[in-house]
């Protein structure tokens, strides 16, 4: 049997808000998952996203916090400016070193991180984007065991960035609107 | 970023061995997922085709320990970062100090020294740079020698300027420096009040006392243990009602030394020792 996922991890760029919105109310207490979402923005747009996105779901969002341990049934964002990794004892770290393919916080940073540490028990989603941020990431989840989904570049605000994850890599499914439940399930196979 | 050579977690610590044992540098406390990516991230740029081949070096080449120091820590800082951080600075702690009749001030962790030269612009505004002294430190050499030279990317001094307005500054931000090429340098009056010295947080004592102590955004790449005793350090270093000043997303809440400070109004990362 396959390990159950323990994190989703979730990467975004230009118009991802919108599928993120869509999705949140989805996501059931009883997948018992955590979720970490690294999402490109101003840094003007800090505490905004954490009351936006607490709005739409049961679980508990905030702000990843340095040396705070990862709890299930709880939204991880990414702080505006900073990289952030996750620790083998499932702790986060933050890290203000340079920019990675014009980002910080970077998408692949994270995702590489949670790869290392979570291995076939991480699934990383992609979400709309400008830029090709994330596809190393996903590259490093699958390489790990972990499971891939991508965003419908046709359902995509901007589908340049999940076409640039397709184009490297094989998803396990893509995600559109219509496809929430399906996606749900596919969790909720890993996740018992 | 993938690195063609990756290295396991075992040979990551073989090498921070090899630094405490060969160099005396140690590493060991440092939090390990930033670390790890830092040294894969070097073993990548350096084009190293195996791990023997990258240990062979660290160890036995005196030239390569300075590069491994530089490249393996940190050194992305900016000028008046965080607008309201150095408002307060402004508004709050400089008239507080202003009634010492000589300012110690350090910079822990001071990288290529942009907040050295932030502070003293402050000092010089509020006309108390002539009986300051600012201790600027880093564990690695090659920065300090950057901040004695007080030259900065000319390019930068664009989004520097913007934050020094927004942070508060009135003036014309381009009477500070002189642009040379790419170069913008700045006032020597300024820097005449820096004294610079290496100085490592895992291993050196405290050196002085001090009324503010700055170490913004190096306690992030400690482990707890680590960032506990860089708090007993400051606070070994700090006179009575001085300030400590932390990064953004730092905090004292979880250390032992914390009842002995307590957080200023505005819930900026700035401390102030009460006992």
């Amino acid at each position: 049997m396959n390990p159950k996922y323990e994190v989703l991890a979730i990467g975004g760029s230009a118009g991802s808000l919108s599928m993120l919105l869509t999705l949140l109310p989805h996501l059931v207490p009883t997948l018992n998952i955590a979720l970490v979402v690294v999402l490109h923005r101003k840094d003007s747009e800090d505490n905004t996203l954490v009351d936006v996105l607490r709005h739409r779901t049961m679980f508990a969002v905030k702000e990843a916090e340095d040396k705070e341990t990862i709890e299930t049934n709880t939204i991880y964002v990414a702080p505006t400016d900073y990289h952030l990794l996750v620790e083998k004892d499932h702790s986060f770290s933050l890290d203000n070193s340079e920019k990675v393919n014009y980002s910080r916080p970077s998408i692949d940073v994270t995702f590489e991180s949670l790869a290392d540490v979570y291995g076939p028990t991480v699934v990383g989603l992609l979400l709309s984007g400008a830029n090709a941020d994330g596809v190393d990431g996903l590259k490093a989840i699958k390489k790990a065991g972990g499971g891939i989904v991508v965003q419908d570049p046709a359902a995509s605000v901007v589908p340049y960035m999940p076409q640039q994850a397709l184009n490297a890599l094989p998803a396990d499914m893509l995600l559109h609107e219509h496809s929430l439940e399906r996606f749900i399930q596919y969790l909720a196979d890993k996740s018992q | 970023m993938t690195a063609d050579l990756q290295l396991t977690d075992e040979q990551i610590e073989t090498i921070l061995e090899d630094m405490v044992e060969v160099h005396g540098y140690d590493f060991t406390h440092y939090s390990r997922a930033s670390l790890k990516r830092r040294i894969i991230r070097l073993v990548s740029l350096d084009k190293f085709l195996s791990f023997a081949e990258f240990r062979f070096k660290v160890r036995q080449d005196p030239s390569y320990l300075n590069r491994f120091v530089e490249q393996v820590t940190v050194n992305v800082t900016e000028m008046f970062r965080d607008e309201t951080f150095y408002r307060t600075l402004r508004e709050d702690v400089l008239p507080v100090l202003a009634t010492w009749p000589l300012i110690r001030i350090w910079h822990a962790g001071c990288s290529t020294g942009e907040e050295v030269y932030s502070m003293a612009i402050l000092l010089q505004e509020a006309n108390l740079l002539h009986k300051s002294l600012l201790y600027a430190t880093d564990i690695n050499p090659a920065v300090l020698e950057q901040v004695r030279s007080g030259v900065f990317p000319l390019h930068q001094m664009k989004q520097y300027s913007d934050n020094y307005i927004r942070s508060g500054g009135r003036k014309d931000f381009s009477m500070y420096y002189t642009a040379q090429y790419d170069a913008a340098k700045f006032d020597e009056r300024l820097g005449k009040r820096i004294i610079l010295a290496t100085h490592n947080l895992v291993s050196d004592r405290s050196f002085n006392e001090f009324q503010l102590i700055l170490c913004r955004n190096v306690m992030i790449y400690f482990d707890k243990e680590l960032q506990d005793r860089a708090l007993k350090l400051f606070d070994d270093s700090l006179e009575a009602l001085g300030f400590l000043a932390l990064g953004s997303k730092e905090t004292l809440k979880f250390s032992t030394v914390t009842g002995n400070y307590r957080q200023i109004e505005n819930k900026e990362k700035i401390w102030r020792k009460i006992k």
